[in-house]
């Protein structure tokens, strides 16, 4: 560095000036998680601290407006709808990507990404207003009310469905063309290859498209809220209606006041946590090398 | 007097957080334009409360605007509850509520605007003609899941519910003295919208809406049907002459007794040239 500044002058100030922007904005960058978070916390502390975190799993239901604030059907709700989406969508999405790359004539291969890409520009409350019109009296022929878990996850099996395609072809892209050649001259057929060498050298990419496809079925809200019925239970079928913690927010906020509101806020408290034990337990499970 | 300097401290507050911002933002030149508070007819309102008065209120404070060019009529939505505490602590000049003032409001000053009705909702297929209030009672609180059991065909019934804190649950509630906890819902939505096309899309469902929104949706081709509550049809001419049983007015509220802007926008608000706004809404226009 003395070195350097001896030097020139000039180029010592331009390195410098370029280096504290970057500290800079990656110090915003990081600033704004942690002020959400503690924007969270501070909202929630009043009824945190004279109702106390125990009441919100042991309370006999969710009536805000009665003092009873349990919030455990919708965190069993918002699990079991992300689960379900998520295990449906990412076979087919991958397999979509498998499709995209290694089966289809460049022909089809085109378009079909280009109408992947659209499915994911699709707005989420046009996918909720048409589970809500098509989606949900379907499923009220088959199993009364319609309204339901099951037409929560399929809305958002579609709605994470090019997530998980898109990022898996992406990944599937990078893998370089000398494993795939030396693989095919071992004369492997090309489903093995796909399996024994695509996969795992795609694996990285595969598990990050994973955890944004998780990501975002947590986080989806307005068509969750349009689809899934909104009443606070644990399912028992899947022909249950639910409410997410996302619905809970977005339905009660507007009209939230007091303890109601700061409930809301604890609601908000208990997502972030799961976004957080997910981020970390992907970290846990690729052990650093997600990025690599 | 004092009641202006009142307002003309609000309108400082006010003029602070817009100073601030203002600020923040660096073109300090457009703060001049909010600081003219002395005129009685000029400056800004601030209306807060029942997002089910909101979009009436709205049309009504561009009417105002337009004969007012000075005046700024700023509306946002948050519930009844919002534009009670708002008002109460000064964040608004005017409030509104869609109910009847509880007890414990008796220090605020209310002007009835308008009426409005919730009115019970079912599929335009559903053969059930009427309901009692007993059967009403027994569907939402689940004693009867079936249709066949009110005289309808055999299907289990979707029950839907408004979600905690919008004053229609409050009103059909009241009406019905149940409890939200007694209540054994399937659905559970946000907005009357939101449940006229729940109903339209399933031919087991009942709902209850403002019966403005439904009139006018039935209007409309939309499948769904009013039910009549103790033999009162359930129609805007019925919520207008008191009838209707399962109505609530519509009020807009002040902290202290009204003076110039505020008094002036509640006298237009409540006068006959604002009457066709509010049968645009689906609204009743009191009569006087």
């Amino acid at each position: 560095m003395t070195s350097l500044s001896s030097n020139t002058l000039s180029r010592w100030s331009t390195d410098e000036l370029l280096c504290w922007s970057l500290r800079g904005i990656a110090t915003i960058a990081g600033a704004i998680v942690m002020l959400i978070v503690v924007f969270l916390i501070v909202e929630a502390l009043p009824v945190l601290h004279h109702v106390g975190l125990l009441r919100f799993f042991t309370d006999p239901s969710w009536h805000p407006a009665e003092g009873l604030y349990n919030l455990t059907p919708m965190l069993w709700g918002t699990l079991f709808a992300m689960t379900g989406s998520v295990l449906i969508a990412t076979p087919l999405g991958v397999l979509s990507a498998v499709f995209c790359h290694y089966y289809a004539p460049p022909v089809l291969a085109r378009p079909y990404r280009r109408l992947i890409e659209l499915l994911a520009g699709i707005p989420s409350v046009v996918y909720g207003f048409w589970g809500l019109v098509v989606l949900v009296p379907l499923i009220a022929e088959v199993q009364p009310p319609g309204p339901s878990l099951l037409a929560g996850i399929l809305i958002l099996m579609i709605m994470i469905l090019p997530t998980i395609a898109l990022m898996a072809d992406a990944s599937l892209a990078t893998v370089p063309q000398q494993y795939i050649r030396g693989a095919a001259a071992l004369g492997l057929p090309r489903w093995a290859i796909i399996r024994g060498v695509v996969f795992p050298a795609a694996r990285s990419g595969l598990l990050t498209g994973v955890i944004l496809e998780t990501g975002r079925a947590i986080g989806e809200t307005m068509a969750i809220l349009m689809v899934c019925g909104n009443v606070v239970q644990t399912p028992s079928s899947v022909f249950d209606p639910i409410r997410t913690l996302t619905a809970n927010i977005a339905l009660e906020m507007a009209y939230a006041l007091g303890d109601h509101r700061a409930a809301l806020f604890v609601s908000g408290l208990v997502l972030m946590t799961i976004i957080v034990a997910l981020a970390v337990s992907a970290e846990w499970i690729s052990r650093g090398r997600m990025y690599g | 007097m004092h009641r202006s300097i009142d307002l003309f401290q609000q309108n400082i507050s006010g003029s602070l957080a817009a100073l601030c911002i203002v600020a923040l933002l660096g073109t300090p030149e457009s703060v001049t334009a909010q600081t003219t508070a002395t005129d009685p007819l000029s400056g800004k309102l601030v209306i807060t409360g029942a997002s089910t008065l909101a979009p009436l209120v709205a049309e009504i404070g561009k009417r105002f605007e337009s004969h007012h060019p000075k005046v700024r009529v700023d509306v946002q939505t948050g519930g009844s509850s919002r534009g009670v505490a708002d008002t109460r602590q000064g964040l608004a000049d005017i409030g509104m509520v869609s109910r009847v003032m509880k007890d414990e409001e008796k220090d605020l000053y209310a002007f009835p605007v308008a009426r409005d009705g919730v009115g019970i909702i079912l599929h335009k297929e559903n053969p059930v003609q009427a309901l009692t209030d007993e059967q009403v009672v027994a569907v939402y609180t689940g004693k009867i899941t079936d249709w066949k059991d009110v005289g309808g065909k055999h299907a289990p019934i979707t029950v839907v519910n408004k979600a905690e804190g919008r004053s229609t649950l409050e009103v059909f509630l009241h009406y019905f003295k149940l409890k939200n906890r007694d209540v054994k819902a399937q659905v559970i939505i946000g907005d009357n919208e939101q449940g006229i096309k729940t109903v339209a899309g399933n031919r087991h469902a009942i709902g209850y809406v403002s019966i403005g929104t439904a009139e006018y949706d039935e209007s409309q081709g939309v499948p769904i049907k009013l039910l009549s509550v103790g033999g009162v049809a359930a129609s805007t001419e019925t919520v207008r002459n008191d009838t209707f049983p399962i109505s609530r007015p519509l009020h807009i509220i002040t902290r202290t007794p009204p003076g110039g802007l505020i008094k002036a926008f509640i006298e237009y608000a409540q006068s006959k040239a604002v009457h066709d706004i509010i049968k645009q809404q689906y609204f009743v226009p009191l009569v006087d």
